[in-house]
Order: C-alpha cells, then sequence, then structure tokens
C-alpha cells in the first residue's frame, strides 16, 4: 500500500472499521513511511481529546423528569380517546372489550414470533451482504485466518471449519448484528451460491434440531446445541444446504463438543 | 430512560443551546412514541438518535442557522493534513478549545464526529442515523478531523506566542 491509499483510508483504520487485510497493509505501511506514521499519531491523538475531555453534554434531572411526565401524558392520551366520555361508558365499555378481544386476538393472530423476526434479520442481513458488496470483511479460506480475526470483535469464539472437499468453501467471514447483538457471520461459496451461517451464543435455552423455513425465496436452516445458536440462510436448494447443515453438524460431533465453542468471560 | 443521554448530547451539539435542545429532544421522544409501531427489532439507540437527528435538521432548516451551502462529497479540502511538521501534543489542549473548534465546524462534518468520538458509532451505524453511505462517513469523518485538527493547531500556536510573548 503507498502513502495515497493509506492516507484514503487511514480513519478507516483508527476505527477499526478496515478488514483484515487492508488493516495489516495499513499496519506494513506505516512501519516503514515516516510522515504516514506521524498522520497516524496526530489522528489517536486528536481523538483521545475529544473523548478525553468530557464534552458530552449530560441532561439535566429535571429535564428528564419533565420528559418523562411529558411521555406518560402522551401515553394517556392515547389510550382514552377524547370521544370517550361518562354518558357513553356503558355502550363504550362494551364497544371497548370486543375491541381489545379484538385486538389481543388479532395481534396474537399476526405477531411475528421471535424466530420470525430473527429470521427476517437474517435474510434482510444476507441480502444486504449481498447488495452492498459487504460480504466478507476477511477474505480468506483459511481458516485460521479467519478465527483469528474474530478475536477481540465478539465475546465468543464462533467455531471455523473449512468444507471445500465437500464443495463448500469457506471464502471469509464477518461481523453482523442480529438481534441487538454482534454475532459471527461466516460466508461459504456452493458454486455461485453464497451461503451466510451465522453463529451467536444461546444464552443456556436448550439445543434445538433443525427446522427449515423459506423467507423471501430464501432457504433458511436454523438449530442450536452446544450452546450456540446457528441460522443458514442462502438462495441454494434446500437440499443441498441441508447437506452443508449436516457437515457441520457431524464436524463439530467429531471434534468431541467442540472447545471452540465455549464463550469467553465477557469483559 | 434509554439512550437519553446519547440523544440530549446529539441534539445539543446539533443546536447549539439548551433550551432548543431540550424542546427537540422531546418533540423527538413523542415522535418515536407514535411511531413505536413502525420499528421492528433492530438497532434502538441507532433509530432513535435518527429521530432526534432528523427532528434537529428539520428544525436548524427553519430557523436559517442552517448553511445553506450544502457541503461537497467528492470535495478534498486542500492543505489541510494531519503530518504537519510542528506536531501537536492535541492530548493537552483544553477542553475549552476543543470544544470550540468542534462547534465551529459544519454542521455535516460536526455530526459524524459526534457520533464517532462521543457515541461510538459504527460507520454502519452512522450511516443509518445521518441517512449517508457508509463511504461518506468515512470521508466526512476524514475531512471533519482534518479541520478540527488544523483549527486547533491554529490556536494552539496562537496560544503559544501569546504565552511566549508574556515571558518574554
Amino acid at each position: 500500500m503507498n502513502c495515497q491509499q493509506t492516507r484514503e483510508l487511514i480513519h478507516g483504520y483508527v476505527d477499526g472499521e478496515l478488514d483484515l487485510v487492508k488493516s495489516l497493509e495499513i499496519e506494513e505501511h506505516l512501519k516503514s513511511c515516516e510522515a504516514c506514521a506521524q498522520t497516524y499519531k496526530q489522528i489517536r491523538g486528536l481523538r483521545s481529546a475529544l473523548t478525553n475531555n468530557a464534552l458530552r453534554f449530560e441532561p439535566s434531572t429535571k429535564f428528564e423528569r419533565h420528559l418523562r411526565s411529558a411521555l406518560r401524558k402522551q401515553d394517556d392520551s392515547t389510550a382514552t380517546p377524547w370521544f370517550i366520555r361518562w354518558r357513553w361508558l356503558p355502550a363504550g365499555a362494551t364497544l371497548l372489550g370486543a375491541l381489545i378481544v379484538l385486538v389481543v386476538v388479532g395481534g396474537m393472530w399476526r405477531r411475528p414470533s421471535a424466530n420470525d423476526v430473527v429470521a427476517q434479520e437474517i435474510v434482510s442481513s444476507h441480502v444486504r451482504s449481498l447488495m452492498a458488496g459487504h460480504l466478507m470483511d476477511v477474505v480468506s479460506s483459511d481458516r485460521h485466518t479467519v478465527k483469528p480475526w474474530f478475536d477481540g470483535k465478539l465475546d465468543f469464539s464462533p467455531p471455523v471449519r473449512d468444507f471445500r472437499d465437500q464443495g463448500f468453501t469457506l471464502s471469509g467471514g464477518r461481523l453482523d448484528y442480529i438481534g441487538n447483538r454482534p454475532v459471527a457471520a461466516l460466508v461459504y461459496l456452493r458454486g455461485q451460491h453464497p451461503i451466510n451461517l451465522f453463529v451467536w451464543p444461546s444464552d443456556g435455552t436448550p439445543a434445538t434440531t433443525q427446522q427449515a423455513s423459506v423467507h423471501q425465496g430464501y432457504n433458511l436452516i436454523r438449530w442450536s446445541n452446544e450452546g450456540m445458536n446457528y441460522w443458514v440462510v442462502s438462495d441454494l436448494n434446500l437440499a443441498e444446504l441441508q447437506q452443508f447443515v449436516q457437515l457441520l453438524q457431524a464436524q463439530n460431533q467429531a471434534e468431541g463438543g467442540n472447545p471452540a465453542v465455549r464463550q469467553r468471560a465477557r469483559i | 430512560m434509554q439512550h437519553l443521554g446519547a440523544a440530549y448530547s446529539l441534539a445539543r451539539w446539533l443546536v447549539h443551546n439548551e433550551d432548543d435542545a431540550e424542546d427537540l429532544v422531546q418533540e423527538a421522544y413523542l415522535r418515536a412514541l407514535k411511531f413505536f409501531s413502525g420499528y421492528y427489532g433492530g438497532d434502538s439507540r441507532a433509530w432513535l438518535l435518527t429521530i432526534v437527528r432528523n427532528t434537529c435538521y428539520t428544525w436548524l432548516q427553519k430557523n436559517r442557522t442552517f448553511v445553506t451551502e450544502p457541503i461537497d462529497d467528492n470535495l478534498e479540502d486542500a492543505g489541510l493534513d494531519f503530518a504537519d511538521p510542528e506536531s501537536l501534543l492535541l492530548q493537552q489542549v483544553d477542553s475549552q478549545m476543543v470544544r470550540q473548534a468542534l462547534q465551529e465546524l459544519p454542521v455535516e462534518f460536526r455530526e459524524v464526529v459526534v457520533l464517532r468520538e462521543m457515541e461510538g458509532l459504527s460507520y454502519k451505524e452512522i450511516a443509518v442515523v445521518a441517512d449517508i453511505p457508509i463511504g461518506t462517513v468515512m470521508s466526512r469523518l476524514k475531512r471533519g478531523r482534518q479541520r478540527l485538527h488544523a483549527l486547533l493547531a491554529t490556536r494552539m500556536g496562537k496560544e503559544a506566542k501569546v504565552e511566549l510573548s508574556a515571558n518574554a
């Protein structure tokens, strides 16, 4: 990497937003280039001046109290509409009762389950990763490169495996957010079909067997064991995707309770 | 109250004064409450900050304190590079000076710096809040930091000179 490219990307480097390969290239360049190393030092200095100096504004407790009561008022006013008057009360109550039953029943009927919400996020994330050309942060088919890359970025260590011989090539990984938490996304390729494998700790929920579903034309399979949740999404046909899942599960079992899955202590 | 600190600080940095910031945060929270049904999971902080940010921008435009000339993201700021020969020990810069310099930045640069440095948002989250592509997040951060650095360098230079002449 030359000075021009380094100057272009150094802010991304300082912010930890570059992929592994680019970060290493910049580190290499900084070692040999005095001017860029100086720039790097100055950006670091500026950043610490911005974060050390308590520049954040704090809301006053008076304002917080005021805001709370304003929010409560709005909540109340939406809960009791103006047209409910005392003389309408008997009829209104009946109507309201019926309405509540309708809303509750309707809500139960229509509210997506937790898994549906996650499935939706998984599909969105998969689609986004394809659209933005941001499939991978670490481009590597070497699981020993992909795995360390996650260290320090996640509070758990995802199992990383390659199934090149079986036709599923590990091509990289990236960090993603599902259900409000950072998760590991591993990218495999089956021919031209990318497969996103999402992994995160299941936080004590019991192991489940495979469950397949279809969302927006993508096939999804989820399961959890060894303390991890797994979701696989791809435009690949279900049979081949299941084959991939079986490979993963067999490998996990073969390694006899994967030690890598043990969750690291949260910092 | 969740995220109130982040919401208030952002508003205050965008509109500069306490009363307006409080009004705008309240407006944003009421709006958030009203449209809560439109929120399906995801990052609630980024979602809330987006509403705060948009509320503030609407206010800025109405009150004409907004710099009407939008910045050109394809431009580079010539002559503003970090590698100037005088090395700055910015850690020692006094916070009032940093605050002042940051307040003078155009709002588009100020908001990405505030979101990144004070709230610790990722580029992806900033892209959502400020409604710009991730590449623009990086280029605005770069230009914002360059300008900030230049402003501080000039002021610290002046201060050093004043001190020198006082000592002389």
